[in-house]
């Protein structure tokens, strides 16, 4: 008997296998490392990793001008996959130099000979993650969707709990590991039913069996569309499938969750785009609805909750929440405008996202316990740098013209107004009316509120120079993409034209 | 004209100032020096600009486009028409001033603060030179992040809840303006200012007049303005009653009554009602405010209602006279406001039961103050009762009681403004005003007699601008023609 492998497009499929590659270095690390250097070396390969993935991507980009799926039609090599990748890995490699200075092991552990024991781990889950997210934006059938969720689900399932040290980090695992295999049930009982009504896996097969055998109002094909659509809310953090964002944002090591905030996000608002658009374009009129009215739910519910927070990550994590439901007003339109708002939206919101969470951790390192509205107090005038990167994202997340938060956001509302549904952006005006309060009081507190008693822990704090870059780079994406919003609308139109419209 | 870089460096350059000063670990006095360095420079680019302005030439003049981006007909398009030209100028004659204050009182954080009063002069003057719709409306919101942080930080005690109001009140005029942005753009398929056609879509209207009479503000949408205006430092308020309050009726003018002519004369009642309502409501209450931030305060809040008279009388005489009011206001309130300022500076209280007999062995400080009173009590020959006038000649064309509540109200700014001068110059002795509490330095000099100078300049010569802010003879067909 012969096995007949399909061709393979190796190189289509070399941002991902080139950060399983790192991932695996990284974790031999572990052995053949002594300790001393054992966690730059890991850095080192993570940012090695990362760097690459982010030249192949951008390769793969140019190299794309036709999308196509490759390895027997489950992958997707086309320009929406590979930007999409670009703002992961670029996140990744935020991460990566967030991390040298920010995953626990530094100072803490007393006993010398157990230092960064477990550091190399955290490299390689990170890289892990960012591989199966990258999978993830390009999956082209239900199987490789669900596999590569579950791949990157698992490997941050981990890195929330990784600094087992502290209880709020272990909570934060299980919490997400419950929800989100719930979640991830969810999306699979609702693929499913849609693969059980329509015979094939394949997302461009389920439209083409769909539109010829009449499916449309098909019971299974509308329960397994509501069943994914609620699976795939989960990963995105939208409401009323929210609840475990908070708690795991405010328990995770802040490294962690600044990479989930942001990554996560990227990959599952751009393959909910996908699948939405190319398995499902007949069901418009259902998923297009469910996602305005989850879009309103999560600016509703992400605005108001964040109102009476204390706790900084806490803020953020609502929102993101918020955010969320921005980026689902473009996702909802399913037009090319849309696509195009929210490839461009998640330029400035990745950035964005992992900048504030990075200055969280600074704060939070320098104060060796949570970071509440209070303790934040004049942290504009001590860190001046990381104050004023910090109100140009929150005011960015706004949408005041600070950043391409701003760019962001009307075009959503333009993709919503062109769709024909000014309820919804009246919906977003209001929502970004009631968010600005509690932007408003994360400035308020780094600069005028006077500056509490304050137990600084260990002395003076450490200069970081690594998080200054890697806030310094979020910092330049963020505002940079106010001015250069034509070339990259111009890349997200390409992105879009992959997708069939 | 190749003069026209002067646009952008307008906008640009105290941007670019900012950045440098954040930038640059300099020393107290360097950082404001450089500040002021750069609003002189800002005053010089205005004058050359102004002297480039070609009056006999209809339409926009130095203007620059660049793509910002295209594909929904987004662009980064400035230019200036003669009104637009003289609100640059008293923007950067205001911003120098107050910067200029905020130099000799010795501000705190210095770099912070002179970097944001920078920001605030350049997205003002962006807001007063954008073409696009979306570029005003990023400029229009950008001149409140600076605000925002310079009441906050340096305002008074109850700066929280003034900053609060004040933020929450102006976006959410500024978001519905945003829809409306996005409403009429995408259905004009353009959104530049010069390009785009009139609209006659009442909701439009109303969207981007909500944000303006917020912004101005009109009664009843003025509930920020007297906690901002007395809990901000002098010289933001100044800057928010002179200069940031004329962003609001600029916009009405360009934008609400320029491109909604039917709208316009659909809600024309309605908004001279409410500008009647803010001129006369705003004089009693200046009339009864216990401080002279409060009848500073309250007086523009009438001021606003007597421009936006002026500009929805919709006639020759109204458009005229509302350009040369907004600044001799502007002027005004600036010079009134720094002067509060200082008296509260030498007597800690601004309250008048505390005030009183400050003109005694204080010349500069009484004669300044009574002639920035007397101007603005309009007092004939003076530059305000030039713009007073045409502003109630021109609604009395529309019909004749506008004027005659107009002219009431007049009377109203004599007697609040008479009695401010009594309580803070005359009467007896005040409990907090001590004999060595000196008359106004050379340094306050320097900032208030250039102003006042400005004033008198225009109370001689009025038609410099009321005769040089729209091209041809009738303004109200040049608003009708879209400034072509």
């Amino acid at each position: 008997m012969t096995l007949n492998t399909p061709y393979i497009d190796w190189f289509g499929l070399s941002p991902v296998l080139t950060l399983i590659g790192t991932a695996f270095a990284a974790l031999l690390c572990a052995v053949l490392v002594p300790r001393a250097v054992r966690r730059i070396a890991a850095a080192s390969i993570s940012a090695i990793g990362f760097t690459a993935g982010i030249v192949l991507a951008v390769w793969l980009y140019v190299d794309s001008a036709s999308g196509h799926t490759i390895a027997a039609g489950a992958y997707y090599r086309d320009r929406w996959t590979s930007l999409g990748q670009v703002i992961i890995f670029a996140v990744g490699l935020g991460t990566t130099l967030l991390a040298v200075e920010h995953v626990p092991g530094w100072g803490r552990d007393a006993d010398h000979t157990r230092r960064d024991d477990h550091v190399t781990e955290f490299f390689a889950l990170l890289l892990a993650s960012a591989a199966g997210m990258a999978f993830f934006v390009g999956a082209a059938n239900l199987i490789t969707l669900f596999l590569s969720l579950e791949w990157f689900s698992i490997a941050l399932y981990v890195m929330c709990a990784i600094d087992y040290d502290l209880e709020g980090s272990l909570e934060a695992g299980l919490k997400y590991l419950v929800v989100g295999s719930f979640g991830a049930a969810t999306l699979l009982f609702g693929s499913a039913l849609v693969y059980g009504a329509t015979g094939t896996v394949s997302f461009e097969g389920i439209a083409s069996a769909i539109s010829s055998q009449g499916l449309t109002g098909d019971t299974f094909v509308v329960v397994g569309i509501a069943l994914m659509v609620a699976g795939l809310g989960f990963k995105m953090s939208a409401a009323p499938f929210h609840m475990w964002t908070p708690d795991v944002y405010e328990g995770a090591p802040t490294t962690v969750t600044a990479w989930m905030s942001s990554a996560t996000k990227v990959a599952a608002l751009l393959l909910t785009f996908r699948v939405m658009t190319t398995a499902f374009p007949d069901n418009q009129h259902l998923w297009g609805w469910a996602f305005a009215i989850i879009a309103t739910i999560s600016l509703a519910i992400g605005n108001f909750a964040a109102l009476v927070q204390k706790n900084v990550k806490r803020i953020l994590a609502y929102s993101a929440i918020a955010q969320a439901g921005f980026m689902l007003i473009g996702l909802s339109t399913g037009s090319a405008l849309g696509g195009r708002a929210l490839m461009y939206y998640l330029i400035p919101y990745a950035a964005s996202a992992f900048g504030t969470f990075a200055i969280v951790a600074a704060r939070e390192r320098e104060l060796g316990v949570p970071v509440t509205l209070d303790n934040l107090a004049g942290f504009g005038w001590e860190r001046p740098f990381l104050g004023v990167a910090m109100w140009f994202f929150v005011f960015g997340f706004a949408g005041l013209p600070l950043t391409g938060g701003f760019v962001g956001k009307f075009y959503v509302f333009a993709a919503a107004y062109d769709h024909g549904w000014v309820w919804l952006v009246i919906v977003g005006v209001l929502a970004t009316l009631v968010s600005l309060y509690y932007y408003l009081g994360i400035v308020r507190a780094m600069y005028m509120r006077p500056a509490t008693e304050l137990v600084i822990a260990g002395g003076s704090p450490a200069p970081e120079r690594l998080l200054q870059v890697a806030v310094g780079a979020a910092f330049v994406v963020a505002v940079g993409s106010l001015f250069a919003a034509e070339p990259l609308i111009t890349l997200a139109r390409h992105a879009a034209s992959s997708l069939p419209f | 004209m190749n003069a026209s870089y002067l646009t952008s460096i307008l906008i640009w350059l105290p941007i670019a100032g900012a950045v440098l000063i954040w930038l640059l670990p300099l020393s107290r006095y360097a950082t404001g020096a450089l500040a002021l360095l750069i609003s002189f420079a800002e005053v010089g680019f205005w004058i050359k600009q102004a002297a480039h302005f070609d009056f006999s030439q209809p339409g926009l003049q130095m203007s620059e486009q660049a793509n910002w981006f295209g594909e929904l007909g987004v662009s980064y398009h400035v230019g200036v028409y003669g009104f637009s030209l003289w609100l640059v100028g008293l923007t950067v004659v205001g911003m120098a001033a107050c910067t200029g204050y905020g130099f000799w009182v010795g501000r705190e954080r210095p770099r912070a603060y002179f970097g944001l009063m920078l920001l605030l002069t350049g997205a003002t003057v962006g807001v007063f030179e954008a073409q696009d719709l979306l570029l005003f409306y990023a400029f229009f919101e950008a001149m409140l992040i600076p605000l925002y942080i310079l009441i906050g930080v340096w305002g008074g005690a109850r700066r929280t809840e003034a900053t609060i109001k004040f933020v929450i009140y102006t976006m959410a005029g500024s978001l519905i303006m945003l829809a409306a942005i996005v409403a009429y753009g995408l259905k004009a398929g353009t959104f530049d200012l010069v390009d785009g056609p009139t609209s006659a879509s009442r909701w439009l209207f109303l969207g981007f007049m909500l944000a303006f009479v917020i912004k101005a503000p009109l009664f009843p949408f003025h509930g920020w303005l007297p906690d901002a205006y007395r809990e901000a430092p002098p010289e933001i308020a100044a800057v928010l009653s002179g200069v940031i309050a004329k962003a609001g009726l600029y916009g009405m003018l360009r934008i609400a009554i320029t491109k909604f002519p039917d709208p316009t004369s659909y809600y024309r009642t309605t908004v001279l009602a409410l500008a009647a309502a803010a001129l006369v409501y705003g004089s009693l209450l200046a009339f009864r405010a216990p401080d002279f931030r409060g009848v500073v305060a309250y007086s523009s809040l009438a001021q606003s209602g007597l421009i936006t008279l002026g500009l929805f009388a919709g006639t020759d005489l109204g458009f005229d006279g509302a350009v040369l009011q907004m600044v001799a206001h502007g002027l005004i309130s600036i010079s009134l406001f720094l002067i509060a300022g200082a008296v509260e500076r030498r007597t800690t209280t601004g309250e008048f039961r505390l005030l009183g007999g400050m003109a005694r062995g204080r010349p500069g400080l009484a004669t300044l103050l009574m002639t920035v009173g007397v101007i603005s009590l309009a007092v004939p020959g003076s530059a305000s009762f030039a713009g007073e006038f045409l502003i109630l000649a021109g609604v009395f064309q529309r019909h004749w009681w506008w004027a005659a509540i107009g002219a009431g109200a007049i009377v109203l700014a004599a007697m609040y403004m008479l009695r401010l001068i009594s309580a803070v110059l005359h009467e007896a002795r005040g409990s907090t005003v001590s004999d060595a509490a000196l008359d106004l330095r050379p340094g306050e000099l320097a900032l208030v007699v250039p102003l006042v100078a400005g004033l008198l300049f225009l109370s001689a010569w009025p038609a410099g601008i009321s005769h040089h802010s729209f091209f041809g003879p009738s303004p109200a067909a040049a608003v009708k023609s879209g400034f072509k």
